[in-house]
């Protein structure tokens, strides 16, 4: 899709590869609402790209609250005018340090899927019915490789991820015809600080910034024609092929 | 006139597609009972619904003049930090909109305080001491993160209890330009409009700044509505365009999408993908240019609603259409039932 003067909503824009997504979106001439819930990094985060001359908006607020959600949707139409891409990227891992499912307290599994699936959905239903309206628009939903694989230890996150993949699947047949798309994208490892939270003793080193990811997803933005609505791709094979 | 009053639904209801939609064909003088699911067969391929896509914004928020609590409601965004609002004294929706105490006076220049926000009053109208031109010192960003975070949906005394904001909303509702719900379309689930699209039905929107529907001010509610603004997108205009060639009818939702379009043509005299302003007054007299048929709600003699809806219909026929209504136990206001008025 052509990004240059739409209205994009990301969230969990403060930091990692919202915060780059965001940051290379405005970069390309969109309009870009950013939502985090930390409301003085995502200023700071707001003043560092407008200061480059980005036409960005700080919308403070938290997926996981139904009272947040209206808010969030209705600043960003206000701010950025008709959103033609949301990205869901905000993700709660659940219990931190990973716990095995035995060990996982039920409220930190009800919080990384209030925060990973039913606030995307919320937030989506928001965002796709003027979107069908218009007849074009795109949501990409940020997954993980933990949605297929079972890792030990990642059962709250993987379980919200694979709901997060089918509710992707489900809606891109039901708008099948409409000429809105979703994606579900799963962007790989990444230095952010959610890896550093999940595996802190990974070597960073090792691990892509999140502004290389964010570089090959705004890429994949761009071609989002290529994909079948419903897809789920795997950046880093993209990137490789 | 009709038999009996009509009462107000006082609360949304679970299943919008159950609720109930009186058919009046203004060309075979007919009035039948009909269910909002059916309204795919009162539509046939060709046909243009047109929605306003407008969200309801939360337009009631706390204010403090001269150091005591008021209320403002927003009525128009002006741009650059300016809005046109209208005061309200002590209380809240609970009351009667007429029965209200009066808001405290307020003098241009003057520094008021809305939603935590501090604002500049600049302007004092000479229709009503209540309606002002405020101007807020302070980002769009934290305007509207304020206006959320400490506003209210507009609501009225026949409401069973406080609104939250999503209950105001239509399925497809995008910027947030209304400060009263477009609520002709809120039965409208997406089922039923993909269902019109699948059988060759037209469904496009315009975006219209809908305004407040009564103040409890004489003159005010007189003056009502005001200018508003409203966008048409090329999309839309070519759909009408097309219809209105190939003998299509075009279905208004709500009177809203009335003004736009008419309000549009009456400037340009043809329709036009535009941005503007319209303060067409639509009643009896009016004869539409492009709208053949509205989708409205239950609006009884005697209300500005009533009126426009005379542009569709002879009065004769919706007074008979609204006893029919009222014997039949039908609901009025924005969570009640719904009238479609088109010939066949």
């Amino acid at each position: 899709m052509e990004l240059q003067g739409i209205g994009a909503l990301v969230t969990g824009a403060s930091s990692g590869l919202g915060e780059a997504l965001s940051w290379q979106l405005a970069r390309s001439g969109a309009r870009v609402a950013m939502v985090a819930r930390g409301e003085a990094r995502l200023l700071a985060a707001v003043e560092r790209m407008r200061a480059r001359g980005g036409d960005v908006h700080a919308i403070p607020g938290d997926l996981g609250l139904k009272e947040d959600i209206h808010r969030i949707a209705g600043s960003a139409a206000a701010l950025v005018g008709p959103v033609s891409l949301l990205v869901n990227n905000a993700s709660a891992l659940g219990p931190v340090p990973l716990q095995l499912l035995l060990d996982t307290e039920c409220e930190d599994l009800e919080r990384a899927l209030a925060v990973n699936l039913v606030g995307p959905f919320r937030l989506s239903k928001l965002v796709l019915g003027p979107m069908v309206l218009q007849g074009r628009g795109l949501v990409v939903n940020i997954t993980s490789d933990a949605s297929v694989n079972a890792y030990e230890r990642w059962g709250a996150y993987g379980a919200s991820k694979a709901a997060l993949d089918h509710l992707t699947r489900v809606w891109a047949a039901e708008l099948k015809g409409t000429g809105v798309k979703l994606l579900a994208v799963d962007p790989g490892e990444m230095d952010t600080p959610m890896h550093a939270e999940a595996m802190p003793d990974a070597d960073r080193t090792v691990l892509p910034s999140p502004s290389a990811v964010a570089e090959r997803l705004i890429e994949l933005i761009r071609r989002g024609e290529q994909w079948p609505s419903g897809a789920r791709i795997e950046l880093a094979k993209e990137a490789a092929r | 006139m009709i038999a009996a009053p009509i009462a107000p639904a006082t609360w949304p209801r679970s299943q919008p597609l159950e609720e109930r939609l009186l058919h009046v064909d203004p060309a075979l003088g007919t009035v039948r009972d009909r269910r909002m699911a059916e309204l795919p067969e009162l539509l046939k391929p060709g046909d243009v619904l047109v929605v306003n896509d407008a969200a309801t914004l939360p337009a009631s928020l706390p204010a403090r003049v001269n150091g005591s609590g008021a209320e403002v409601r927003l009525l128009e965004d002006l741009g650059d930090g300016r809005w046109m609002a209208v005061f309200f004294g002590a209380g809240d929706w609970r009351t009667r909109t007429e029965s209200r105490s009066a808001p405290p006076l307020v003098r241009e220049g003057q520094s008021v305080v809305v939603a935590g926000l501090d604002a500049t009053v600049i302007r004092v109208s000479p229709i009503s001491p209540r309606l002002v031109q405020l101007e807020f010192h302070t980002g769009a960003d934290a305007f509207w993160n304020a206006v959320y975070r400490h506003g209210r949906p507009v609501q009225y005394a026949h409401v069973a209890a406080e609104l939250p904001l999503w209950h105001v909303q239509t399925s497809y509702a995008g910027r947030p330009w209304a400060v009263e719900m477009p609520s002709a379309g809120r039965p409208l689930r997406w089922s039923l409009l993909l269902q019109l699209r699948r059988q060759g039905v037209f469904v496009v929107s315009v975006t219209h700044a809908a305004g407040l529907s009564s103040t409890g001010d004489a003159a005010l509610d007189g003056a009502l509505p005001l200018s508003e603004h409203f966008e048409i997108s090329q999309a839309t205009s070519e759909a009408i365009s097309q219809a209105k060639a190939s003998g299509g009818r075009v279905v208004a939702v709500g009177t809203t999408v009335v003004r736009a379009l008419e309000g549009s043509f009456a400037q340009h005299g043809r329709l036009l993908a535009s941005a503007g302003r319209t303060d067409l007054r639509i009643g009896p007299r009016f004869r539409p240019r492009l709208v053949d048929g509205l989708l409205t709600g239950i609006h009884e003699p005697g209300t500005s609603h009533f009126e426009l809806t005379q542009a569709f219909a002879s009065a004769g026929l919706l007074e008979r259409a609204l006893s029919h209504a009222a014997a039949r136990g039908y609901l009025s206001h924005e969570f009640g039932d719904s009238m479609l008025i088109l010939r066949s």
